[in-house]
């Protein structure tokens, strides 16, 4: 295989870390909501821990994109 | 067409170019003032005229501007005093600097051609300053004590060095993710407004022939949204930035009675 193409196909692999971030988000903010329909007087002091949630789940997520790019420029 | 990582070029500003340079300790180095330095002090100049402005004609009814300085001021000392608690006064002034300061230059990227936050030194070096703070002020306060931070007293003993090394190494990971959430979010963000924007101009200029009347309200559409959505990531990445120092300032500050 052209090494060049070896490369581009292997940067569009490295995405599919993407997909366990976008599972851990949308499991957090799932969860969130379906608590904060419980409880919702409980919801508003809970905003924070949220964010931080899913900013450490797409970190995850960011760590792949920064390797995809990074195959991609090199 | 320029493409989506022309944006991210560090070049020197004309008219600024020092060439290079030797310097004592450092040895040779290439000094220019470039767009990077540019985009910092304009952000930094903002931070402190916005903070000026506010704090100069101070009233106790406060007026609108005022009011957005003090809520971000209550903000970010709310945070301070919730997560690190009784000694979280300390510990504002740096978790406020740097909060205002990524705020001041990411919400600066959404309005010029450049964003300093996209840039892996300058993200890293936030990282390393609030990794060696943290590293700092545990062995200033705890000395010794500190490497219990590493000895997870709730696992089992025979779980515990095991443990304690997987906490070991993820402490030591915490400047890179600081760094690399930061980076990529905001890299990211940029990216893909400007992959959108040139979809845009393609369809405008024919590229794409009558099929342009399709894409151009899409993807002027995908633009428009996602340039709402970088102005709220601006904003939530430097409030997750501050709310992990303070998580991580608290994990050294209160040693003896958080474990």
């Amino acid at each position: 295989m052209d090494p060049q193409a070896a490369k581009l196909i292997g940067a569009g692999i490295a995405m599919c870390g993407m997909i366990g971030a976008g599972i851990g988000v949308g499991n957090i903010f799932g969860n969130f909501l379906s608590g904060a329909l419980r409880n919702p007087s409980a919801a508003g002091s809970q905003i924070g821990n949220l964010f931080v949630g899913a900013a450490l789940a797409e970190a995850l997520g960011i760590l792949a994109f920064v390797m995809g790019i990074l195959i991609w420029i090199s | 067409m320029a493409d989506p990582l022309h944006q991210f070029q560090v070049t020197p500003l004309p008219g600024l170019d020092f060439g290079e340079v030797t310097l004592p300790v450092v040895g040779t180095v290439h000094l220019a003032f470039t767009n990077s330095h540019l985009a910092m002090t304009i952000g930094f100049l903002i931070v402190v005229l916005f903070l000026t402005l506010v704090t100069n004609g101070a009233k106790v009814v406060p007026g609108r501007l005022q009011a957005v300085g003090e809520t971000l001021f209550g903000m970010i000392d709310g945070l301070t005093e919730s997560i690190i608690g009784h000694d979280g006064k300390k510990y504002f002034p740096f978790v406020f600097t740097i909060f205002t300061f990524i705020l001041g230059m990411n919400l600066l990227g959404m309005f010029l051609s450049f964003t300093a936050t996209s840039q892996l030194a300058v993200t890293a070096t936030f990282g390393v300053i609030t990794f060696g703070l943290v590293v700092i002020v545990g062995i200033v306060k705890n000395g010794a004590n500190f490497l219990k931070l590493f000895w997870p007293t709730g696992a089992p003993l025979l779980m515990r060095p095991i443990v304690g090394l997987i906490e070991f190494f993820s402490f030591l990971l915490r400047p890179l993710t600081l760094t690399l959430r930061l980076f990529g979010n905001m890299m990211g963000g940029h990216i893909a407004l400007k992959v959108f924007a040139g979809f845009v101009a393609t369809a405008v200029i024919g590229a794409a022939g009558w099929f342009g009347v399709l894409i151009f309200p899409l993807a002027l559409g995908i633009t428009i949204g996602l340039t709402a959505l970088e102005f709220l990531v601006a904003f939530l990445q430097a409030f997750v930035f501050a709310v992990l120092t303070c998580i991580y300032l608290n994990d050294v500050v209160n040693l003896d009675h958080a474990h």
